[in-house]
């Protein structure tokens, strides 16, 4: 599974824009960190199950019943941009 | 002895019976980090309005005939902890200007047991890396040598309580970020069983493995702590909904009957020769104590640093996929949506935010997720499964805490030499056991002598036997009671009331 991280594609997964320099930096100290992973290829897990979290609880719910949450005021005061009781964002459909 | 220099102990019984007030306790500290923070830099921002207005509650409280667990404790809480009307970055330029709607349980917990917030202590960006140097918004020095790292990444936290700034600090653990600058700034860090202290406004790193707990000069003030904050919270679905045995009321001083395991493969002979005399000179005074030292395996110990640094960026880049410029924090303007994204996160997140996210997003892509995120999971059940056995031939294991002593700022320039710093903390952050560090000797070093930490370990929801085996080994060894120059050399402590 060793190959070279193609660094520019994952940033664009990632939606972080990357400088070339930082293309190049992150690209050798990813691949550094990468070959150390590749030691985990030597543990035999075949027949092992994954680990999400080490605790028994699955599937934590409460009752569907109404609850005090942050006021809308206090949401919408986060926010970089509002415009009426909405978060402002650029355009995302084509006109 | 100074004020500040008190333990949350002697604080509380003494606020408790009305021998010294809150607010003596507050103008104390507040005076402290006004005389050495400059050079120590624990703090990001020191919270006097908010101190001193806790600080008249816990007064009138107290007046009012109530008892309070840790009346009038000065606490620093690590800024990737929400307290409401308080700037809360993770020492991020994402987060720089952003200000809390609500407080974290864990602190809300501590702020009703009569905590005073003296200030929001630095960390490493978002709680990663292993110094402190990661912050993008101020540098943090260790209190006992300022051209050292106090270790991350709760290094404010822990630099706080070592300048006497605090009694308690409060701290986050991913892979060992409590436990490192606890044995770095010479003081007791403790990582709880994953699960006990809610996360609930704690601003996610890594999810399955982030736990909140404490800083302290003392086990006693540890157990107290924890005693305080921890319990079920149904704000945190991961939070375990399982009665918490009290830890500070009973705390041991020998360990007779214990069982301590070794491990084997956390070999000494790997370390330098000055720390390997001082870890072997803990095992024998945890023997002296009455302990039984136990030849221990943990067999998959030597993946750790691999599995965590697959798994926590894998939940690191889902978790801070949210900071966009959309809802909260940082908004780099664009004409499109996408580049606002890109430009956003880009002139928001510092270098190893960037590198873990990546890395992160690498091992969760189509093609890699089966043979990097899953094998990682994977090797994880085998970590936790190498505690539970060796936990079946010992009741706590002993090791060292970190691979070196504190070292000096800029003196790890490679990501990855960073990364192995977690070696022996990992193995039980991906176990979800608790552990924690307690001061056990010095290594002299260019001059200075370098606080060292014993790390101890103990099957889920063992805290007490845990806190309890830590304090016969203080009482024992007394290495935590020096004293940082950085406090030390401060004149502005008041003297304790006749």
């Amino acid at each position: 599974m060793s190959e070279k991280i193609n660094v520019r594609y994952v940033a664009k997964l990632a939606r972080i824009a990357l400088t070339d320099d930082e293309v190049d930096r992150f690209g050798a100290q990813l691949a550094v960190l990468l070959e150390h992973v590749e030691a985990l290829g030597k543990l035999d897990v075949g027949a092992v199950p994954a680990t999400a979290q080490v605790l028994e609880l699955a599937n934590v719910t409460r009752d569907d019943k109404p609850a005090p949450c942050l006021d809308r005021d206090t949401v919408l005061g986060q926010a970089p941009r509002t415009q009426g009781a909405f978060v402002r964002v650029p355009r995302i459909l084509a006109e | 002895m100074k004020l500040v220099d008190r333990s949350a102990f002697d604080v509380a019984r003494d606020v408790n019976a009305r021998r010294l007030s809150a607010r003596e306790v507050t103008d104390a500290a507040l005076a402290q980090a006004d005389a050495v923070d400059g050079q120590v830099g624990a703090y990001l921002r020191v919270e006097y309005d908010l101190a001193r207005a806790a600080a008249a509650r816990v007064d009138a409280r107290i007046a009012s005939g109530e008892r309070l667990a840790l009346a009038g404790v000065p606490l620093a809480v690590k800024d990737n902890m929400c307290v409401i009307g308080t700037r809360t970055t993770c020492a991020s330029r994402i987060l720089e200007h952003w200000t809390a709607p609500y407080t974290a349980t864990a602190v809300q917990r501590m702020l009703d047991a009569g905590c005073i917030p003296i200030g929001k202590a630095n960390l490493d960006e978002f709680a990663m890396g292993s110094s402190c140097e990661n912050s993008a918004l101020g540098v943090t020095r260790n209190p006992y040598d300022l051209s050292r790292v106090p270790g991350g990444s709760s290094g404010g936290s822990a630099a706080a309580v070592a300048a006497r700034e605090a009694a308690i600090g409060m701290g986050s653990d991913t892979g060992g970020s409590i436990r490192e600058p606890g044995a770095f700034c010479n003081l007791v860090g403790f990582k709880p069983t994953y699960g006990r202290v809610s996360r609930y406004g704690l601003i996610a790193f890594a999810s399955s493995l982030d736990q909140i707990g404490p800083l302290t000069r003392t086990v006693r003030d540890a157990a107290m702590a924890y005693d305080v904050m921890s319990g079920h919270d149904p704000m945190d679905s991961t939070s375990l909904p399982r009665a918490v045995e009290p830890a500070s009321r009973a705390l041991p001083t020998d360990l007779r009957g214990l069982r301590v395991g070794i491990v084997r493969e956390f070999d000494l002979q790997a370390l330098a020769p000055a720390m390997r005399t001082i870890y072997e000179r803990a095992y024998a005074e945890l023997e002296s104590l009455g302990a039984a030292l136990v030849d221990v395996s943990l067999p998959t110990v030597d993946y750790g640093v691999a599995t965590y640094y697959l798994i926590a960026p894998a939940e690191c880049s889902a978790n801070l996929a949210r900071f966009d410029g959309v809802r909260y924090g940082l908004r780099v303007d664009a004409a499109d949506v996408g580049t606002m994204y890109e430009q956003t996160r880009a002139q928001g997140f510092g270098p190893e935010v960037k590198r873990r996210v990546l890395i992160g997003t690498y091992a969760l892509s189509s093609g890699y997720y089966d043979a990097y995120y899953v094998r990682a999971q994977k090797a994880r059940t085998l970590a936790a499964k190498d505690f539970a056995v060796a936990f079946g031939a010992c009741d706590i294991i002993a090791s060292p805490a970190t691979s070196c002593p504190p070292f000096t700022l800029g003196a790890k320039s490679d990501p990855y030499s960073m990364y192995l710093m977690d070696y022996y903390t990992i193995p039980m952050s991906l176990a979800g056991v608790p552990a924690l560090s307690v001061p056990c000797g010095w290594v002299r070093e260019a001059q200075a002598d370098l606080p060292l930490g014993l790390q101890l370990a103990a099957p889920h929801f063992a805290e007490p036997l845990l806190l309890g085996a830590a304090h016969a080994y203080e009482q024992a060894t007394g290495y935590s009671a020096r004293v940082s120059p950085a406090a030390a050399g401060s004149a502005t402590g008041i003297e304790e009331p006749a």
